[in-house]
């Protein structure tokens, strides 16, 4: 007698520990084993690119805040560029050694919480409870020298918002001294761990050329052996002035990718550390009065400072007709940003190329022939936030 | 090393008639090509030793409601080997059917069904093409620019039903788009009135 056996789906999310936000996710089992895997995402879609096209060039930068909550900075970051390509203005040195540092601490803050939280998801508990308080930290850091923890709303095109209150830089300095030790607790949490390894190691394997095939960026590419990163490879900013090594896995799988993300936080801790010895007073934006607004002490006595802060503010500055690419290496891969100008004080079309959003495509390649058990270590490994892959 | 003119020279020369245009600015290289010719130009990037575009970025499209040929694609590529990017771009009409590149580039999928989210603009060959980032049962392309910036539905948890409802948008006060172009060099409305007196 044969027994007809059908496939079960399971419908895995929208609300669910391990899909890090609000993933569906329906996979096809054929018992324990994941046969298809289908992601359904938009359940977090706001619009952004819609809402950009409507906004000033100066109020569009909020929204970058909003894609990968976990490492604002470094959205805006994206965006600064573009605009200040097309504007062709120079940024003040001091500018770009702050703007580095603070994409380096966003570097930081997501790589604690997707290691962590990676843990987490194979059922180790400890680590995030002992990353989140450093994470705390530097939170502290975006608050000081913005105002708030996470929505820092702090690059500008030409430079950022304001100077670092006293005392900032001395305090990330000292951060650094500590932070080591903190990754080597977190090190010797997992790294050797016999179940870690064993829920991560040949989990989720690609290879160089399905790494190149479904445009992996960031560390997905690097774990599978692909030396390429924007920061070397086409550098922004600083970063040509600064010396730092690009960690490369080997075999692609997991494991690799969560070393890579521990070895690059120690490289951080030295981009930071380089950037504070070598940052000097000065500007910390443009001194172009029809893009940076003035001091606003000069606001009560200046004509001239009156009219500038109130064209900035009602109409923002013009920006002429252009086409542009750019892209920053953001901690979890390529973030681009593709902007049309027409001339107006409003972008035309404002394209955003999240890295998480072809990450998670490959989901069903990634995952099929592993065990269910996997899927959320798989899932954690690809540093999902659906504030990017949904926009 | 390879330069981006001695690139645009290499592709221009191989492909001659299937590039419109070209030219390099902010150290990128920009080309139009022809609708028809999208696989082949993209085959050829992909695959020539001398070029390697190995990797699709992204896939997008631009809104131009006011010209004859409406939407734009945009595909953006990127070559490690040569450390080099491209943006290649055509024009399609509204109803037009565009080649789908997910047989050449598998991270393309997910690109076109934004594409046609979005824009509307439909992919032939493609295997999947679904709505992606909008809601399950949505209409309307919400990236055209004659889609408002409300849209035109609003959800709301209804009590007496038990669930989820769809009602159209009601504003307590429309969306305001103010004019803050400087009288000095003539809003919109006194532009037109001196090219009216002009004319007359």
């Amino acid at each position: 007698m044969t027994k007809k056996i059908k496939n079960l789906n399971l419908n895995f999310g929208p609300q669910h520990p391990a899909a890090h936000g609000v993933l569906r996710l329906i996979l096809e089992l054929d018992g324990e084993v994941v046969e298809k895997a289908d992601p359904h995402i938009g359940l977090l879609h706001r619009g952004t690119e819609k809402l950009i096209e409507n906004k000033t060039y100066m109020q569009a930068v909020p929204y970058f805040d909003r894609l990968d909550y976990v490492a604002p900075m470094n959205q805006e970051h994206a965006f600064a560029l573009a605009v200040e390509k097309i504007l062709n203005i120079d940024v003040p040195i001091r500018a770009q050694y702050i703007r580095v540092i603070f994409c380096e601490i966003g570097r930081i803050l997501s790589h604690i919480l997707n290691v962590t939280t990676q843990a987490l998801d194979v059922g180790a508990l400890t680590p995030s409870l002992w990353g989140f308080e450093e994470r705390e930290t530097l939170m502290t850091f975006y608050e000081r020298a913005s105002g708030s923890r996470l929505h820092a709303n702090y690059f500008r095109a030409g430079g950022v918002h304001q100077d670092l209150p006293a005392g900032l830089e001395e305090d990330i300095a000292k951060f650094c001294e500590n932070f080591p030790k903190i990754i080597n607790d977190l090190e010797n949490l997992l790294t050797d761990n016999r179940i870690f390894k064993q829920r991560n190691v040949d989990i989720g394997i690609v290879t160089k050329e399905d790494a190149l095939d479904y445009s992996f960026t960031g560390v997905m590419i690097r774990g599978s052996g692909v030396p390429w990163d924007l920061r070397k490879s086409q550098p922004y900013d600083c970063y040509n002035q600064l010396d730092f090594k690009i960690p490369v896995g080997k075999n692609g799988d997991c494991y690799d990718r969560y070393l890579c993300r521990i070895e690059e936080m120690k490289e951080s801790v030295s981009i930071i550390k380089q950037c504070l010895s070598k940052i000097e007073k000065g500007p910390i934006k443009s001194q172009d009065g029809k893009i940076s607004p003035p001091p606003k002490k000069e606001l009560k006595q200046s004509m001239e400072a009156l009219i500038h802060h109130f064209k900035l503010f009602t109409e923002g500055y013009r920006v002429p007709k252009d086409e542009i690419y750019t892209a920053v290496e953001a901690p979890k891969g390529e973030f681009g940003v593709y902007l049309i100008s027409d001339g107006t004080s409003k972008p035309y079309k404002c394209k955003i190329r999240a890295p998480g959003f072809s990450h998670l495509q490959s989901m069903d390649y990634l995952i099929k022939g592993h065990m269910l058990a996997d899927v959320p270590a798989v899932l954690g490994s690809l540093d999902i936030v659906f504030g990017e892959v949904d926009r | 090393m390879n330069t981006l003119i001695e690139l645009e020279k290499k592709i221009n020369s191989e492909l001659t008639t299937k590039i419109d245009n070209s030219e390099i600015k902010h150290n990128q290289l920009y080309m139009n090509i022809n609708k028809e010719n999208l696989i082949d130009v993209i085959l050829f990037l992909k695959t020539n030793k001398n070029t390697k575009f190995r990797q699709l970025i992204d896939i997008t499209a631009v809104d131009f409601p006011e010209k004859s040929q409406r939407f734009e694609l945009v595909y953006l590529l990127l070559s490690h080997e040569f450390n080099q990017r491209i943006i290649l771009s055509y024009k399609v009409n509204e109803n037009e059917v565009v080649n789908s590149l997910v047989s050449i580039f598998p991270a393309a999928n997910w690109m076109e069904r934004e594409v046609f989210d979005m824009y509307g603009i439909n992919f032939k060959d493609h295997p999947d093409l679904r709505r992606i980032l909008t809601d399950y049962g949505f209409e309307g392309h919400p990236l055209r620019k004659d889609f408002p910036l409300s849209g035109h539905t609003e959800v709301r948890y209804n009590e007496g039903e038990k669930k989820v409802i769809n009602e159209p948008v009601k504003l307590e006060q429309n969306y305001r788009n103010f004019d803050y172009e400087s009288p000095w060099e003539g809003t919109k409305y006194i532009k037109e009135q001196t090219n009216n007196d002009k004319k007359n």
